[in-house]
């Protein structure tokens, strides 16, 4: 049920990344990538979503150089990283999932070390580190080892060192595992207007409304195999019903009965409401106001995506079985 | 990348290693001297007193050159066989292969890192035999040749098998069980001429043999082997080695799954 993403190339610039006809085997025989085609138009925040082991960080993996493919064909900003791998490199940025730096080196080392692997001269990486270091916090820990840096601070220093030769597509592998709530949303941010200033980038992630509020297109893979690929949009109106949790400004004794909407009481001053999604939020509010309830404050319950996500999933594998 | 953008990949790894090696000066400069210094001793100034004159030269003059040269050969070898195992196994050599810096720049880089802790050991450990004996250099442009050349070879062998290493046993194995038999049969401590045609023979298949005569014969002007033979024997190996290497990065072997 897959639907053509949105198309954000312009002039027909060839996408940032084209993958076609992946394939994974590993020594051992653990089919890691099945079958995965997929494009990033220049300019997408792209998610690409799947349960933990259905290939996505191998799919990374290739793409970055770090892992062998069996078969198929990468494409970077048009380039073949077979035929031409130092055009399509230098266009790529990673921020893996694991910290992969040398802890024994100081922060500013890390920086401009990588810079240096591009041919960035060491004056010009300096200027360029100080730039990304003081915009994720990080100019203070400059000559600190890593190895003395919090988590969030370790994963900020990741993102420097892959925006150190200002790559064209960036990648973010679970950017923000083990984060702080403060530190991701400034991460967020960050992250935001960097795709506002034209940089493509594709997440994944294992919090789903991260994908949800920040990607236009997603792709789903499911035991090496794309299960979706469509746009976010698309795919979440594909939920039929919606749960909105409720604040009450009076504890409420008994819940009213109403065929229009499902109603739950999680406690005294809390209801839940699941909602058809084409039935209009007024539906809601009539009913409340016709039995006195107060209503306070209003918010989703969990991130939409999550659930098309689980369902998803479990179709791809009942078909399987 | 452009032939600046290479040159400062080059001299980016190059610089990283130095640091690396400079930093932990107690645990990469200072035990080779002191080792060297209590062989001088030991083997030089106490036994070497009773074993006399050896190819017309005290015996602690005899084996300067050879300990040199071995203490070239293992730092060389080991800066390398750590450096590059370490960030293999922690990851950090993925800073270098999803970058474009080419295959032989990663490779010289390292190389360049071996050679100049392999170097700077040998600097030292000849700065502590000037407390024992005197040195007056032969033939300097064959000295710095095959101490330069020699270094190189054990840096690539290095980096060939941090390649190959899965574990740090393995990473040890080379260097106990092949390289140290090696050095200490090569002609350090003694001429060829002592041993019985037979393990003479045997002993010429010994390429650190060429190394350590090769070195003395441009520190004192005596030689077991021909100093081209030296020569030669290390520009083979180093062509061979450095080639294999450059196809194992190629291929991804031990570094991409």
């Amino acid at each position: 049920m897959s639907e053509e993403p949105y198309n954000l190339s312009v002039n027909n610039a060839p996408p940032a990344l084209s993958v076609q006809h992946l394939k994974k085997t590993y020594e051992n025989g653990v089919v890691a990538v099945e079958e995965i085609s997929l494009t990033v138009q220049q300019g997408d925040f792209f998610a690409l979503l799947g349960a933990n082991g259905a290939g996505k960080s191998t799919m990374i993996g290739v793409v970055c150089s770090l892992v062998n493919k069996s078969s198929g064909t990468i494409e970077i900003f048009g380039h073949d990283l077979d035929t031409e791998p130092h055009h399509a490199k230098a266009s790529i940025g990673l921020v893996p999932q694991e910290f992969n730096f040398n802890i024994f080196e100081p922060v500013i080392e890390i920086v401009i070390n990588q810079g240096g692997y591009y041919g960035i001269p060491y004056k010009v990486a300096y200027q360029r580190a100080e730039v990304l270091l003081k915009q994720l916090d990080l100019w203070g820990k400059r000559k600190e080892k890593a190895l003395n840096l919090s988590g969030g601070m370790k994963r900020r220093l990741m993102i420097a060192r892959a925006l150190i030769h200002r790559p064209k597509l960036l990648i973010l592998d679970e950017p923000t595992a083990g984060v702080d709530i403060e530190i991701r949303r400034s991460m967020w941010a960050f992250l935001s207007q960097l795709n506002h200033s034209g940089t493509t980038i594709i997440l994944t992630t294992h919090y789903l409304e991260e994908a949800e509020n920040f990607c236009r297109n997603i792709v789903i893979l499911d035991q090496g195999k794309v299960i979706e690929n469509t746009t976010m949009k698309k795919l979440l109106s594909g939920l039929q019903t919606e749960t909105f949790i409720l604040d009450l400004k009076e504890p409420l004794a008994h819940l009213p009965n109403t065929n229009d909407f499902k109603l739950f009481q999680r406690d005294a001053k809390t209801i839940e409401v699941e909602l058809d999604k084409h039935r209009s939020l007024n539906v809601m509010f009539g009913f409340f106001s016709q039995h006195n309830i107060c209503v306070m404050s209003m918010r989703n319950k969990s991130n939409r995506l999550e659930a098309l996500f689980v369902k998803l999933i479990k179709k791809s594998k009942k078909a399987i079985r | 990348m452009s032939g600046q953008e290479i040159w400062v990949a080059f001299k980016t790894l190059f610089m990283k290693e130095l640091l690396r090696f400079s930093r932990i000066w107690i645990q990469t400069i200072l035990p080779p001297a002191v080792t060297m210094g209590l062989y001088f001793v030991i083997f030089g100034h106490l036994i070497g007193k009773a074993i006399g004159e050896m190819d017309g030269f005290q015996y602690i003059d005899y084996i300067v050159p050879g300990l040199i040269m071995m203490s070239v050969i293992t730092n060389a070898y080991s800066n390398v066989v750590s450096s590059f195992f370490s960030s293999k196994m922690h990851g950090h050599i993925q800073e270098l292969m999803i970058s474009p810096t080419p295959h032989f720049i990663i490779l010289l880089g390292y190389v360049a890192g071996g050679v100049a802790r392999g170097l700077g050991v040998g600097l030292v450990v000849t700065l502590v035999s000037l407390l024992f004996t005197e040195m007056n250099i032969q033939h300097p442009f064959i000295t710095v040749g095959i101490v330069f050349l020699t270094a190189i070879l054990f840096s690539i062998a290095g980096l060939i098998n941090a390649i190959y290493a899965k574990t740090f046993d393995a990473m040890n194995i080379i260097p106990v069980f092949i390289l140290t038999p090696l050095t200490y049969l090569g002609g350090v401590f003694y001429s060829v001429n002592l041993l019985s045609p037979f393990w003479q023979q045997v002993s010429l298949f010994n390429p650190v043999l060429y190394m350590v005569n090769g070195f003395r014969y441009g520190i004192l002007g005596v030689s077991d082997i021909n100093p081209l033979a030296s020569f030669a024997v290390l520009l083979i190996f180093i062509s061979i080695l450095f080639s294999f290497a450059i196809y194992l990065l190629n291929k991804g072997i031990g570094l991409r799954e």
